[in-house]
């Protein structure tokens, strides 16, 4: 049972996390074309609005997710307008060294507003719910995972069902031909970006909900993020769900003690374990886990 | 005179912290402005380089591993050995891949380097890092102590300026210089381009892993938040972009004045009160990025373009190349 | 067809991309119920002049109008939405999205319902019909082709600009893929047609270019340049990979074209040249 308690479940929970993050990491990636690194502090920056409302109106953190993710896609949107759109016709490297820019600038903003210290949206300890006396669930992950697979339903309704969703992912299979067709193609980006940072800022408060707010959350998710996007096959949001889930549950299964009473990997390499998975996806299978492609 | 004989030190001080980064940011520029490398991964060979240095030079110590007391020379030529041969093994998986999945790659092996350096305490000393590195003319009074340091740091920086022209001048890096423009072409051409590539990474590495050991000597200390993406992997790209790519001296001007920015900004900052302080370090990290992104918008070649040695492309045609 | 003002025009463009010139005076019209081809040897500049009318070419010279307006180097979007819809050579479905998709796509500039049109294309490509839920990318070359087709017609396009729609296609789809453009034009819409296959193109335009080295060298009507003795010892003379001489004397039929501006690859080629350093 402990290993469904502390590894299982955590690992589910924090997976459908890594996934919302990695469905704006492999939508950018598939529609501008560029890895963006500033995708974690989007994460940050949601969690961060959040804790500001949740501040000023004292209600449940999760009550503002709606507004937090609008705030977020309209903080990212101005960005895309100010620093990626007049780089839109400059070759690849260009726009990923300016969006490693923008994850420093990002993220020493949130440290000036609201500092370094550790925070979190609640105080106090919930009690897990217990089953059949040994399993133990705690309600906050029960509401994450809940939230999390339905904005993914969501994601699922746009892309398949509307037109701008369908624009999205002809615009991921042919920039140009999008551009040919007539598609909108300036329309396509910020509809992206609204969905990637919205998503991102989900995340980002998930994550916060279930631990806590901090400056550097967004870029530790970061290289999980893209390891799940990767795994799952750049421009492949289905794909990046399944990869969210993989990296999450391999992170803590990694420190389950498989063989004899130790750990099977030192807690400190926990974060280690997204990034070995990523390196050798990218050696060994750069189109993905599931058939994917590489542009 | 005390006042002035203080900036006079702490001049020395920060063109000697110039030079290194100059070091650090030719190397970066062996892969990115030769070769078209996008390695993101900076800190992590100049961790290495500063940790095999600090380990070999070092009095013996049951803190860490090493601890041979080699002098400083030893330690620097080590370090270049050591980073050369972990790139050689990075670059022998990794060079293949596209621009931005090398990046993803690079700075993902470097955070797992660091991660290493923070957690095997038995080698490296963890978190506490690794102090009393010996530092090279120790022994001189004060002031010649260090300017003796600054000399050796800017004639290692002027033998590499004067060693990465001729080869970029050499046919080597004519056909680096062809590999970056067009690949198929050179491929063509019967060049080996995946070796080649590898060369380029691995001596970009090594010389990167000589500014690493620059560093831990100069400072005397390393820990594993040397090896942070942002203070050194962000602000040499920073450097080399603003100093203009492919331009030795343009990689050099850069370190040096953005170094210059980074660090009388700091001065700067720690005069303020201490609330203000902390938030006015993290403000200064927002207008280097804000310097960076205007320099990427309006000169994206940099302050010092590329000096061309042939002109053949288009004169609208920009680097990488858009369609019309 | 002198009487009546072209639809399309090129009116002696120069241009070409980055620095080098690519066509030189070059002068085409379509008129408003024609079928015109381009044909010629290999990097004759028959796409560069189709290019001239989307905006990815840089023109130096000359002007292009559209119903008698100009429209020189207006971007291809704003182009798209005056109603030329352009099938390119290659990379012109998504091919990740249904047939249907791929459809709706092609209507995208449209603000009203779409469907009855949609219907109307698969009445005109009976074998998309069966495969409307499948992604594009699992349909044959020849129905790919009738996809491409289909997709740029959802708009009831003012001029339909198809650059060599029959190429790499078996001589069977290849007949069907002319028919279709046939019944196309019947119905009223003008075609500008760059074409590999020039004796099969010539067979049902109302005139054709034949365009070498950039340059204008004869046109006339389809019939015509077809008995013209001279036109095939051109191809000989200009062409610059030696096609065979034989009926199809555009190329090997069915063998890679490779026009400057549009590499066959398996990636769509005008991005790939910015996504590489």
């Amino acid at each position: 049972m402990e290993f469904v308690n502390f590894h299982l479940i955590p690992g589910l929970v924090l997976g459908s996390i890594y996934a919302l993050g990695a469905i704006g990491v492999t939508l950018t990636f598939g529609i501008l074309r560029f890895a963006n690194f500033a995708h974690g502090e989007t994460m940050t920056l949601g969690a961060y609005l959040t804790l500001t409302l949740v501040l000023l109106a004292g209600w449940h953190p999760l009550l503002f997710l709606p507004v937090a993710m609008a705030l977020t896609a309209l903080f990212v949107l101005g960005m895309d307008r100010v620093f990626f759109r007049p780089l839109r016709r400059a070759p690849t490297i260009i726009l990923v060294i300016s969006s490693f820019g923008l994850m420093l600038m990002v993220r020493s903003l949130v440290q000036v507003v609201w500092g370094v210290k550790l925070q979190s949206f609640s105080k106090g300890i919930a009690l897990p719910w217990v089953f059949f006396d040994s399993l133990r669930v705690f309600p906050k992950h029960v509401v994450i995972a809940a939230a999390a697979l339905a904005l993914m339903l969501g994601v699922h309704v746009l892309l398949r069902h509307t037109r701008t969703g369908k624009a999205m992912r002809a615009m991921s299979d042919s920039p140009e031909l999008a551009r040919l067709t007539g598609i909108d193609t300036e329309r396509v980006i910020r509809a992206t970006w609204i969905v990637g940072a919205g998503l991102a800022a989900a995340a980002g408060i998930f994550l916060a909900y279930d631990t806590h707010v901090e400056t550097l959350m967004g870029f530790k998710m970061l290289l999980p993020v893209f390891a799940a996007a990767l795994l799952g096959g750049i421009g492949r949001p289905y794909g990046a769900m399944a990869g969210g889930l993989v990296i999450g549950v391999v992170e803590e299964l990694s420190t389950y003690a498989w063989i004899g009473s130790e750990p099977l990997l030192p807690p400190g390499y926990k974060a280690g374990v997204a990034f070995a998975i990523m390196v050798a996806m990218l050696i060994w299978r750069p189109s993905g886990l599931f058939r994917g492609r590489v542009f | 005179m005390e006042q002035i004989y203080g900036i006079f030190l702490y001049t020395v001080f920060l063109l000697t912290m110039g030079g290194i980064y100059a070091v650090l940011t030719l190397g970066l520029n062996i892969q990115w402005g030769f070769t078209g490398l996008f390695n993101a991964g900076v800190a992590g060979f100049f961790a290495i380089g500063a940790y095999t240095s600090a380990m070999l030079t070092t009095a013996a110590s049951h803190r860490h591993l090493g601890g041979l007391g080699l002098p400083a020379g030893a330690g620097m030529a080590a370090a270049m050995v050591a980073s050369a041969l972990i790139a050689w093994g990075v670059a022998r998986i990794c060079i293949r891949l596209r621009s931005d999945y090398l990046a993803i790659a690079t700075l993902g092996l470097a955070e797992i380097f660091r991660l290493v350096l923070k957690n095997e305490n038995w080698a490296t000393n963890g978190a506490r890092g690794i102090s009393l590195i010996p530092k090279p003319f120790e022994h001189l009074p004060e002031p010649w102590n260090q300017v003796a340091m600054l000399l050796l740091v800017f004639a290692i920086v002027l033998v590499l300026y004067g060693l990465l022209e001729r080869a970029q001048r050499a046919p080597w890096g004519r056909v680096m210089s062809a590999i970056r423009e067009n690949e198929a072409a050179a491929r063509a051409a019967g060049k080996d381009v995946e070796r080649l590539r590898i060369e380029a990474f691995i001596l970009g590495a090594a010389v990167m892993g000589l500014g690493g050991a620059l560093m831990a000597h100069h400072i005397k200390f390393i820990d594993p938040n040397m090896a942070e993406p942002v203070s050194a992997t962000f602000l040499v790209w920073v450097m080399l972009v603003i100093g203009g790519s492919a331009n030795n001296r343009g990689a050099i001007l850069g370190a040096v004045l953005v170094w210059t920015i980074w660090s009388t900004t700091e001065i700067i900052t720690t005069r303020l009160p201490a609330e203000w302080a902390l938030k006015a370090a993290y403000l200064r990290i927002f207008l280097v990025g804000l310097a960076l992104q205007f320099i990427l918008q309006r000169y994206p070649g940099g302050i010092f373009r590329e000096r061309r040695l042939r002109t053949v492309a288009p004169p609208s045609s920009q680097k990488g190349g858009s369609h019309p | 067809m002198a009487a009546e003002r072209p639809v399309l025009e090129l009116d002696r463009v120069t241009g070409g991309y980055g620095g080098a010139e690519v066509i030189h005076d070059v002068s085409i019209t379509l008129g408003r119920s024609e079928i015109v081809t381009l044909i010629g040897p290999n990097g004759a500049g028959k796409s560069s002049a189709m290019n001239a009318v989307l905006g990815t070419l840089f023109i130096g010279s000359g002007r292009v109008r559209l119903e008698g307006e100009d429209i020189t180097g207006t971007p291809s979007e704003q182009v798209v939405r005056r109603g030329v819809c352009y099938v390119p050579q290659t990379a012109n479905v998504f091919p990740n999205l249904t047939v249907n998709e791929n459809l709706e796509m092609g209507a995208y500039i449209r603000t009203d319902d779409f469907r009855p049109r949609m219907e109307e294309m698969y009445e005109l490509f009976p074998p998309l019909a069966k495969r409307r839920r499948d992604p594009a990318g699992a349909l044959s070359g020849g129905q790919r082709q009738m996809v491409a087709i289909a997709k740029a017609l959802m708009v009831d396009p003012v001029v339909l600009l198809l650059d060599e729609p029959t190429a790499g296609l078996s001589p069977r789809f290849r007949g069907e893929i002319f028919a279709v453009v046939r019944d196309i034009n019947a119905s009223g819409t003008p075609i500008l047609m760059v074409e590999q296959n020039a004796r099969q193109a010539l067979g049902i335009a109302d005139r054709g270019y034949v365009l070498v080295d950039g340059r204008n060298r004869v046109d006339g009507t389809g019939a015509g340049l077809l008995a013209d003795p001279d036109v095939g010892a051109m191809f000989l003379g200009g062409g610059s990979t030696g096609p065979a001489p034989g009926p199809d004397f555009g190329g090997p039929p069915g063998g890679a074209p490779a026009a400057p501006a549009a590499p066959p690859a398996p990636v769509p080629a005008p991005g790939a040249g910015e996504k590489r350093r």
